[in-house]
């Protein structure tokens, strides 16, 4: 075994916490059955790895199949990375083909391999038909840098494609060209949506998070403490607004519906508008230029922080349309100017 | 009934009522819990409102105390109550009318200048609490000044009456000043 590939292994293994090392391991499906019952996790993390380079090296392992072990680590570390959202487009008229996996896992590595020769593009399908690319990035004449790689997640037969962040701009272009025509497209456009939790990402683009709306009566009355408060039993404490309460309820439940939000961690908002006021005379009233500000949004779970926005009493209902309409537009990233 | 008056029902026996306006139920769910398990002679009411005029359609005891929550949080929540102030009969602001300001505390998350509450205090010369009603302990002691104002404002303190609790809670630091 290369030095390279040992060294790829060892870090691959240090960075794995010990608690999760045996089902990543497994999930590898690499080593034997056997071998893994030997693997001593008791030990410190360096004479574990030492250990399994030992096992690696017994089976001659390449490169490839440590690559295989970083996209595991990746599958279940998924929210360690920052995924952005492409839709790929066929010309109108085109017939819808049937997916070839080994054809499309062939002319993708095909495509990248001819334009840079030094490249390691991997593939696993995971559980649920996905499937992950890793690419790590060489040029013509240095070798691939295994230690920043290029995820990409393709759910075969549909438009979608979730791309891990890249630091390489260079090679955006190609690795677009080669999803485009491994997967028989003919335009690949990037939308605004950015989010971490890649599983929210495809919840949102595949409209999977509405499945209950479909059943949900709207006509069912209210429930007590259906509200999101604890109404408290006690007689002695009298709510007044109990209707407009029922109002909000409802406004919220329509526009968000009565499921659990995807979750995305942030949401922007560039505004190029004329400044609009109802106070005449400030002094950004007559300003002919636009105003320029960005707006940021971010909570570990801003959908369902938008969504309890009115009932807590924080905003009106119903919110702006530019709050809600994230995961039907498919967009965080948002730009606002004049019409 | 759009605009709220002190004055225009009899008092029911023994009970004192007040009312908590502000935009965050959880918080004035949690207050009202308090001041119920402050132990106290009269029989105490607490009604709940995010905003006035209050519905017309039901049949309320006469009240007694109006308490305005204002979290310096948030922006909304000083709207809210100052549109509120509107539906209140100015009778009312001879001293059964109080301020309380939440979450001076974290001045960071700050959004209202605690000045601008204390001229909104002072323009209806009212008096302004301050106390973070986040914080358990807090809360408790709070209750336990509200209950006691809310008895005095209710008339069950022999001696004392709404007015005179007013002109004792004035701030000494600013007499009434005729320019607000």
């Amino acid at each position: 075994m290369d030095e390279n590939v040992a060294e790829f292994l060892r870090r691959s293994i240090l960075k794995i916490p010990l608690g999760e090392m045996k089902t990543i391991l497994s999930a590898w499906n690499f080593l034997s059955e056997d071998q893994l019952q030997t693997v001593n996790l008791r030990q410190r993390k360096e004479f574990l790895a030492q250990e399994i380079i030992l096992m690696c090296e017994e089976k001659c392992a390449s490169v490839d199949d440590m690559a295989l072990l970083d996209i595991v680590y990746t599958q279940v570390h998924r929210h360690q990375k920052l995924w952005n959202v492409f839709e790929m487009s066929k010309e109108p008229g085109e017939d819808v083909d049937l997916f070839d996996m080994k054809q499309f896992q062939s002319s993708f590595k095909k495509i990248l391999q001819r334009a840079l020769k030094n490249v390691t593009v991997s593939f696993k399908v995971d559980g649920k038909n996905a499937v992950w690319i890793r690419i790590a990035w060489g040029t013509q004449y240095s070798q691939p840098n295994q230690y920043k790689p290029t995820f990409v997640v393709y759910y075969p037969q549909t438009p979608y494609a979730f791309i891990s962040s890249c630091r390489l701009k260079s090679t955006v272009p190609l690795l677009h060209q080669a999803l485009k025509v491994a997967t028989k497209h003919h335009q690949i456009v990037q939308l605004d949506l950015r989010s971490r939790h890649l599983d929210s990402l495809k919840a949102i683009v595949f409209r999977e998070y509405d499945q209950t709306f479909e059943n949900h009566n709207s006509t069912v009355p209210l429930q007590e403490g259906s509200l999101g408060l604890n109404m408290s039993l006690d007689s002695n404490i009298i709510h007044e607004n109990m209707e407009e309460k029922e109002r909000i309820h409802r406004v919220t439940q329509d526009t968000f519906g009565a499921y659990p939000q995807p979750q995305l961690e942030f949401a922007q908002y560039k505004l190029e508008t004329k400044f609009k006021s109802d106070i005449s005379g400030g002094i950004l009233a007559d300003r002919k230029e636009p105003l320029r500000c960005l707006i940021k949004f971010s909570s570990p779970h801003l959908l369902e922080a938008l969504k309890s926005l009115a009932p807590a009493g924080i905003a009106d209902a119903p919110l702006s349309p530019l709050l809600t309409c994230i995961p039907k537009k498919k967009m965080n990233y948002f730009k606002i100017r004049d019409k | 009934m759009s605009v709220l008056r002190p004055m225009d029902k009899l008092p029911d026996l023994n009970r004192a009522t007040v009312l908590l306006v502000g935009t965050q139920d959880a918080l004035l769910q949690k207050l009202a819990e308090s001041m119920l398990q402050e132990q106290c002679a009269s029989e105490l009411r607490v009604h709940l409102a995010n905003s006035l005029p209050l519905p017309s359609n039901v049949n309320r005891p006469r009240i007694d105390l109006i308490v305005f929550v204002i979290n310096l949080h948030s922006q909304y929540s000083l709207r809210n109550v100052e549109e509120c102030l509107s539906h209140v009969d100015s009778s009312f602001f001879l001293g059964k009318v109080c301020f309380l300001a939440t979450g001076a505390g974290r001045e960071s998350h700050c959004s209202v200048h605690q000045n601008t509450v204390i001229k909104l205090a002072h323009t209806y010369r009212s008096p302004l609490l301050f106390c973070d009603l986040e914080v358990e302990s807090f809360r408790v002691t709070m209750a336990q000044r509200l209950v006691r104002m809310l008895q005095i404002c209710a008339g069950h303190v022999p001696g004392i009456s709404a007015v005179n609790l007013l002109s004792l809670l004035r701030r000494s630091d600013s007499p009434p000043s005729k320019e607000l």
